[in-house]
């Protein structure tokens, strides 16, 4: 789960993370009260969006008044921002953070990933802020100082020691760097995060080091243990369907093609895609139906799937183990009947029950298209998509 | 011979008593596996399915010496049942569970370490099917009778991607030694190179699929180890060439991230270093049957 710049400072302040000050607004004039608020007369005024690279799409704004902030709050608000991690839709402005822009020294990026090839949590440091880390790991590697830490004991004061002075940074700020890494640490460890990134991380004029932006990731799996976490999910910054989905227990990602997939199993959901294009088409979605699916669970699988206009076919690949193949069956069927499919479908079942499965299909009297292997039912599915017959 | 389970290998399984648990019990049983008891806390001294119930894994291993545990347990106290059974010496451990915090999982295998290694836990998954040895034993939840007992080493993140490949090379007469899923989670308890290395000792396996997907460095690894130390031939899938960056894909590990993450890219990086790539989830039967027909002749090993 993903949250907004202003709500991972609140949660880094909470770990002694020293961050610009700086308040919330939803219009203009609450903007321009915020400003009012932190005082001085120079603000940025930040869309609040989950995605990165914000600046460079427009979405940073800085300002010399509280009528340039006003300005600048009332252009961003509902603005559509579209950046490299938005999809080329983007995404709409609704919250906008108003902070006091100081005055920089230096930037410095800084982040905590849980690193999968060590299975610990690896802290990445870089001199200059501002960048991409993904970008400066392509172009210059070598630059990149890294961290990890054990589990056990977690990060220890001299390992920030090491990166405050290999970042160069001067001796009077040491300290305050090794109490910023620690607490961006603690707070990974504390709230299951999966990732504290600060870029840039900032040397004022006047020797603080501050936290410019933020972002924070976190396990959706241990969001059961992280109320306060859970809490700052914004549902705003969702796909519909996919939170749609993921209420019913049904694991949903939209794509851009025009095959409607509804399979079980994660793995089998991405080969069945790879085999849509593999016979000339492109997949509307990923969707795991998960183990054990009920005929209710496959009748929302149905809907979730056409909602999309874009599906012209669909294809359902069950891979019964502990499923079975005739109750699928059955689910197919009654969702058919239930939610109406419009386009032609091509069923594939293998495994449990197979034959009392296709015996259920055939006696549907239903336009279903059957298919008896995973080559096959791409195929077919392509070719029904092409054709536009109906189910 | 097979590797990590045979029809000797004596099994627990921890949140024994709960429905699940007890109905793949059920079916691991019929499959033939030796099912020896089972743990739940506070129902110790009890029956269920015919069988000892006990409160501590220790108290089951000094009753019933089992060599295996099948981790049932529900992902908020995964971590500690895994930990539960390393401690109490249980050599192969397998956790089904999907959904347990991946930091939790970073202090199990922290924890494993703790043993000198020929007193350690070997943990497959979590977030996994189990593994099978066809015609022998069975420590999960796979449908025992779409795999056919033969000589080729399965290994695959998904379980029905599992269950794919087995039926494929199941159609074309091809049978396998062991099939593991070694799960989708980001964090694991063994890699794809953990397997390739057992099936590498096994004289029982010929040949191995392997089967991965976007996410995280261990197919790149496994492929590299493959180049320098195995000698038998290894067959490559990785899923997900139609999925888009950043986007997790049902599995909390299959996200592209990071540099190297992308199905193309490792099944560029398994091309470069010699493995063959089936060229679609429909051909990996196929792909399976060339490698074992393209096949070095090697010292043929005689029982007695």
């Amino acid at each position: 789960m993903d949250i907004h710049e202003y709500q991972a400072k609140e949660l880094l302040a909470n770990f002694g993370v020293a961050v610009p000050k700086g308040g919330i607004a939803y219009n203009p004039e609450q903007a321009v009260y915020r400003a009012t608020e932190i005082g001085g007369t120079r603000f940025a005024v930040k869309a609040q969006i989950h995605s990165g690279a914000r600046g460079k799409a427009g979405g940073i704004k800085l300002c010399n008044s509280e009528d340039e902030v006003r300005d600048a709050a009332a252009d961003l608000i509902g603005m559509t921002l579209v950046t490299h991690q938005t999809g080329p839709e983007g995404k709409v402005v609704h919250r906008l953070y108003i902070e006091e822009a100081v005055p920089i020294e230096r930037e410095m990026y800084i982040g905590f990933v849980l690193d999968r090839k060590s299975e610990r949590i690896m802290l990445v440091a870089h001199p200059h802020g501002g960048m991409e880390i993904e970008e400066i790991a392509v172009s210059e590697p070598e630059t990149i100082i890294r961290q990890t830490m054990e589990p056990a004991v977690g990060m220890q004061a001299f390992q920030a020691r090491e990166i405050a002075f290999a970042l160069d940074l001067p001796p009077s700020a040491v300290n305050r760097m090794v109490n910023l890494l620690m607490g961006c640490h603690r707070a990974f460890r504390e709230l299951d995060a999966t990732m504290v990134e600060i870029n840039p991380l900032v040397l004022t004029t006047d020797g603080q080091l501050l936290a410019l932006d933020a972002k924070m990731a976190f396990d959706d799996n241990a969001l059961f243990r992280r109320p306060n976490v859970s809490e700052l999910r914004d549902q705003n910054e969702e796909d519909p369907r996919e939170s749609q989905a993921a209420e019913h227990g049904l694991n949903y990602v939209a794509l851009d093609g025009e095959i409607g997939c509804i399979i079980n199993g994660a793995g089998l959901a991405m080969a069945t895609m790879d085999m849509i294009e593999h016979a000339g088409g492109t997949p509307a979605n990923f969707l795991d139906v998960g183990g054990g699916a009920s005929p209710e669970r496959v009748a929302m699988a149905f809907k979730l799937v056409l909602q999309d206009q874009k599906v012209s076919a669909m294809l359902v690949n069950i891979f019964a183990g502990i499923n079975r193949c005739d109750w699928i069956a059955e689910g197919v069927v009654q969702a058919v009947k239930e939610v109406g499919v419009n386009v032609p479908l091509v069923v594939r079942l293998a495994g449990t029950n197979v034959d009392e499965g296709r015996a259920i299909i055939d006696a549907s009297g239903l336009d279903i298209i059957t298919a008896d292997s995973l080559a096959d039912a791409a195929h077919k599915v392509v070719a029904a998509s092409k054709n536009g017959k109906v189910a | 011979m097979a590797i990590l389970i045979n029809e000797l290998t004596r099994i627990i399984v921890q949140g024994f008593t709960g429905d699940k648990a007890s109905f793949h019990t059920q079916k691991m049983m019929e499959f033939g596996a030796k099912v020896v008891g089972g743990v739940t806390p506070g129902k110790g001294g009890t029956m269920h399915m015919g069988l000892p119930v006990f409160d501590t894994v220790k108290e089951a291993v000094d009753a019933v010496y089992p060599d295996a545990s099948l981790v049932f347990v529900p992902a908020p106290f995964s971590a500690d049942a895994i930990m539960e059974a390393a401690d109490a010496g249980i050599k192969l451990a397998c956790c089904i569970t999907d959904g347990i915090p991946a930091q939790d999982m970073m202090m199990v295998k922290r924890y494993l370490r703790r043993y000198p290694k020929d007193k350690r836990t070997r943990l497959i998954g979590p977030n996994c099917a189990g593994l099978i040895s066809p015609g022998k034993s069975m420590l999960g939840l796979m449908p025992g009778h779409i795999y056919l007992p033969g000589n080729v080493g399965l290994v695959t993140r998904s379980g029905t991607l599992g269950y794919e490949a087995a039926s494929q090379m199941k159609d074309l007469g091809i049978g396998v030694s062991t099939s593991v899923g070694i799960g989708g989670d980001p964090i694991n308890g063994s890699s794809f190179l953990d397997i390739l290395a057992m099936f590498e000792e096994d004289p029982e396996t010929d040949a191995v699929m392997m089967i991965g997907e976007i996410g995280g460095p261990q197919e790149a690894e496994a492929a590299m180890w493959v180049k320098e130390n195995m000698s038998k031939p290894v067959v490559g899938y990785v899923a997900g060439l139609t999925a888009p960056p950043g986007r997790r894909m049902g599995h909390a590990g299959a996200i592209i991230s990071a540099f190297g993450d992308t199905a193309a890219e490792k099944a560029e990086i398994m091309r470069s270093l010699g493995l063959t790539v089936a060229k679609s989830p429909a051909h990996l039967g196929e792909a399976v049957a060339e490698a074992l027909a393209n096949k070095p002749s090697k010292k043929k090993y005689v029982s007695i």
